[in-house]
């Protein structure tokens, strides 16, 4: 507690640098330590003390520039939760994410130093059906919130599948991303257990442009027909109007093994066919850019389209200009394992307002007929309501209990 | 920015306390005026079936002159003990009542925290749970009280031994 008093102030050695670190998602820095180089003075921790508002009308993790690091873990609640152990777990979590995110440790944190740095630290929460059952009736708990449909090149895997409870905890800083997970786990274990853990990453804060799309572990850029936090399409995409979820959205977390020796095994103009964009920008084969509008019409000289019909990204268009999600994935790699020089894979995230008629047609298009299918595997698959923001005073999902 | 600040409330015991401070009530306090001087940052208590608990957090003193806590009494447990934790002669952690009760220096603080200072309590009258809001009610030396609520978290550390009568 003695250090949450030493933060508070802003020392000799400390300034305030509010406005100096502009991303999307309302961010700000606590005091930073600098160092004085001979009267130049350099921030040397800026983007560590770099904090995002926990409060709003949305949960903090999903509009904004994607972190470096991001951990997903789903809890089983045990058998017996009633609605009053939610109410209490989810006040308790509340106020470990809100502190953290805010640069402070959370109550009762033994290693309260962790929090000195969050890094854009997020916590965001997501509810699965055991969940919504316990806090609102089975006659409540909505369509969409169930396991999604079987499709044929689903090798689903248990300890990848389901959950009652989602934390989304992301931030530029593995390290802190270890500590807060272990924090939140540890504020769980009276109420349930851990079903899974999927660790995630992209590149190194500050080894690109932030906002670059990201590169997946086939070597593709990966997130560039995506809308972005700030578009004015955005909030259509993906935030709801509803009752308890207003201000809230569907989240789908699939786990999809890369077969990257099989990869291996195919040239480069292959590779490019199965997804229909270039390696080295990610410009779709008919341009040159990496936001070049792809030309579906276009043909080769011989009279075959140049942007495959079977390759990822034509299959995952629709013609119907609301069938639109939000994607914010994650590289997975667990090491070599065995003759497998890596097992590895992406963590494949979306965010939409309505998951039946925006994600379901795309995923179930993709699953009869998509180039890319040869060399990934889904073996793991869930869906969670994302409740709205919480107001201050209030627990993320309050208005749930409602 | 503290995280949890409750405004203290004084209780009819401070009805004279609230006169001399020029208060023209003196009903019972429930609104937001700190009447105490007394400020409980980021309290928080641990969760236990039974048998003793604890709480911790930060209580400052916004006023010029020292501040004495004397007894406590909460809805977990009627008898809330104030404690101090040392090392006794084999270098074990154990804890024991506070000569004097908490003083709160004049415009300072108190940190109470696992393995040093605490308001224990002693007998749980009923389980707490994590995420329950736990009141507590402090007796000061000039013979007015002060409220606080703390919420419960899982904590595996602070369990000292106890050693009663030292
Ligand atoms: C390991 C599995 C996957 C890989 C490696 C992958 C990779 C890619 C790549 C490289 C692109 C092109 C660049 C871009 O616009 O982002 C893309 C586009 C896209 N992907 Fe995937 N993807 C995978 C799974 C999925 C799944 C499961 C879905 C949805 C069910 C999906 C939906 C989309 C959509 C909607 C686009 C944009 C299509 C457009 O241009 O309109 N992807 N993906
Ligand atoms: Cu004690």
């Amino acid at each position: 507690m003695s250090l949450d008093k030493a933060s508070r102030g802003v020392g000799r050695r400390q300034l305030l640098i509010g406005g100096a670190v502009a991303a999307v998602g309302a961010a700000a820095a606590v005091g930073a330590d600098r160092l004085d180089l001979g009267g130049d003075e350099v921030l040397v921790d800026a983007h560590g003390r770099e904090t995002v508002r926990f409060h709003g009308a949305h949960q903090p993790g999903i509009a904004i520039t994607p972190q470096a690091h991001q951990s997903l873990v789903a809890v089983q609640l045990d058998p017996g939760t009633g609605r009053d152990d939610v109410r209490r777990l989810l006040s308790v979590l509340t106020d470990d994410a809100r502190a953290m995110m805010a640069g402070k440790p959370a109550l009762a944190d033994p290693e309260p130093e962790f929090a000195r740095i969050p890094a854009r630290l997020t916590v965001t929460f997501g509810f699965g059906p055991g969940l919504v059952r316990i806090v609102r009736g089975a006659q409540d708990v909505p369509a969409w919130l169930g396991p999604l449909p079987a499709y044929p090149i689903d090798r689903l895997r248990e300890e990848w599948s389901g959950g009652d409870l989602l934390l989304q905890v992301a931030s530029d800083d593995q390290v802190t991303v270890a500590h807060a997970v272990r924090m939140l786990v540890k504020d769980t274990r009276s109420f349930g257990t851990v079903r899974w853990h999927q660790a995630g990453f992209r590149r190194a804060y500050g080894s690109e442009k932030p906002g670059t799309t990201m590169r997946n572990l086939l070597g593709q850029v990966d997130g560039t027909v995506n809308p972005r936090p700030g578009d004015a399409s955005f909030a259509d995409v993906v935030w709801r109007d509803d009752d308890w979820l207003a201000g809230g959205t569907t989240m789908v977390v699939r786990r999809i093994e890369m077969l990257q020796d099989d990869w291996d095994r195919l040239d480069r103009h292959g590779r490019e066919l199965s997804v229909g964009r270039t390696l080295d920008v990610g410009a779709p084969l008919t341009g040159t850019r990496e936001h070049d509008e792809p030309d579906f019409d276009a043909t080769t000289p011989v009279g075959f389209p140049v942007i495959p019909e079977f390759s990822h990204i034509r299959r995952a268009r629709s013609d119907d200009p609301t069938q639109v999600m939000f994607r914010r994935g994650y590289n997975y790699d667990l090491g070599p394992r065995g003759e497998m020089a890596s097992d590895a894979g992406l963590i494949f995230t979306c965010f939409q307002r309505d998951l039946e008629h925006q994600y379901l047609p795309i995923q179930a298009r993709l699953a009869e007929l998509d180039l890319l299918n040869q060399w990934t595997v889904p073996i793991g698959s869930a869906v969670f309501a994302i409740p709205p923001g919480a107001a201050e005073g209030e627990f993320v999902g309050e208005k749930m209990f409602g | 920015m503290t995280r949890r600040r409750w405004t203290t409330v004084a209780l009819l015991a401070a009805a004279t306390f609230l006169a001399a401070c020029g208060s023209t009530t003196t009903q019972t306090q429930t609104g937001d005026e700190d009447t105490s001087g007394l400020e409980f940052t980021d309290m928080w208590v641990k969760s236990a079936d039974e048998g003793m608990s604890a709480a911790f957090g930060t209580i400052v003193n916004t006023t010029d002159s020292d501040i004495t806590i004397v007894s406590g009494t909460s809805a977990a447990s009627t008898m809330v003990e104030l404690h101090e934790t040392v090392a006794d002669e084999t270098g074990t952690m154990v804890m024991r009542e506070k000569d004097g009760g908490f003083v709160i220096p004049a415009g300072g603080e108190y940190v109470l925290a696992p393995g040093a200072n605490h308001l224990m309590l002693m007998d749980l009258q009923t389980p707490i749970l994590a995420g329950d809001e736990v009141k507590f009610s402090l007796d000061l030396d000039d013979g007015s009280s002060v409220e606080f609520t703390a919420p419960a978290k899982d904590y595996t550390g602070a369990d000292e031994q106890y050693m009663p009568g030292e």
